[in-house]
């Protein structure tokens, strides 16, 4: 069978491709791809781990509530980027840079 | 090497391929359809690691749900941003650009050190799980056990968890409705 370090490599690389997304890009939707990945890489991990855990199936339950708050958090992400492209008519995180109301 | 080893390299290959394609593409929209098949061949690793349930949910939400919202938000925020993306292309290596790879690929040592330091196929839990038989086999069905686990081990992260996402989506759609008054 597969052995674990691999999938733990795997996911590794992953993660690290989901990072240099988060600091390289001027695009909010880009970075949030970015974070989809480190998420996903993560949840790699629990899958991978949870083919030890017959009985209570702990990985993939906890991998199942992770995919669960991926979509929440991408939902409400998703919102404040456009309430964000209404009132700055840009979604360059680095151009958004005012707090207080124009 | 048996037909699931070759399997499995060529679902990490397509996987990790198509992730730095993600990465590197200048084009949002041609990104967002290869992020597809980052999830579509990270479900079938899943399947490879023995979870067809927690694939089959990938492939609900991740492609069903999240990629066709990111589409949306993406159309819905019109033309600024792919000009903004067509100003990136003078500056092919930036200094920012080199720090992110820097970084990136720093942590990658590390967490690679780590993943080869730590021999995580004989770890203390895991040989006992290998002598108590508590390891899912290819043959054995995990979609029941799953469903079982939910309703009595699990029931209480399930409902908090559907709690906060009834809240969040409920949240979502507050902020992005149109405001009247500005």
């Amino acid at each position: 069978m597969i052995s674990l370090a691999d999938f733990l490599i795997v996911s590794a690389a992953l993660f690290c491709i989901g990072l240099f997304m988060v600091v390289s890009k001027s695009n909010a939707i880009q970075i949030l791809i970015g974070i989809e990945l480190m998420l996903n890489a993560a949840i790699l991990n629990l899958v991978a781990f949870g083919k030890y855990d017959r009985l209570n199936n702990g990985g993939q339950l906890f991998a199942l509530f992770a995919i669960v708050l991926a979509a929440a958090t991408t939902a409400v992400a998703l919102a404040i980027i456009l309430n964000v492209y209404r009132r700055y008519k840009t979604i360059d995180p680095n151009k958004v840079d005012k707090l207080r109301d124009e | 090497m048996n037909l699931v080893q070759i399997l499995f390299y060529v679902m990490a290959f397509i996987t990790l391929a198509s992730a730095i394609f993600v990465a590197v593409s200048k084009t949002l929209v041609r990104s967002i359809f290869m992020f597809f098949i980052t999830l579509f061949a990270l479900a079938g690793l899943y399947v490879l690691a023995l979870a067809d349930f927690v694939a089959i949910t990938q492939i609900v939400i991740y492609v069903g749900g999240i990629l066709v919202l990111i589409l949306f938000a993406f159309m819905l925020s019109g033309r600024e941003t792919l000009d903004a993306l067509q100003k990136q292309k003078n500056q092919f290596i930036s200094a920012n650009k080199v720090a992110a790879l820097f970084l990136a690929a720093i942590f990658f040592i590390v967490l690679l050190n780590m993943v080869l330091k730590v021999d995580a196929d004989h770890l203390p839990w895991i040989t006992n799980a290998i002598k108590t038989n508590n390891v899912i086999t290819p043959t054995s069905t995990t979609t029941d056990n799953i469903g079982i686990n939910l309703m009595t081990r699990y029931l209480l992260p399930f409902e908090a968890i559907s709690i906060l996402l009834m809240m969040a989506l409920v949240g979502a759609a507050h902020l992005s409705r149109k405001e009247q008054t500005l």
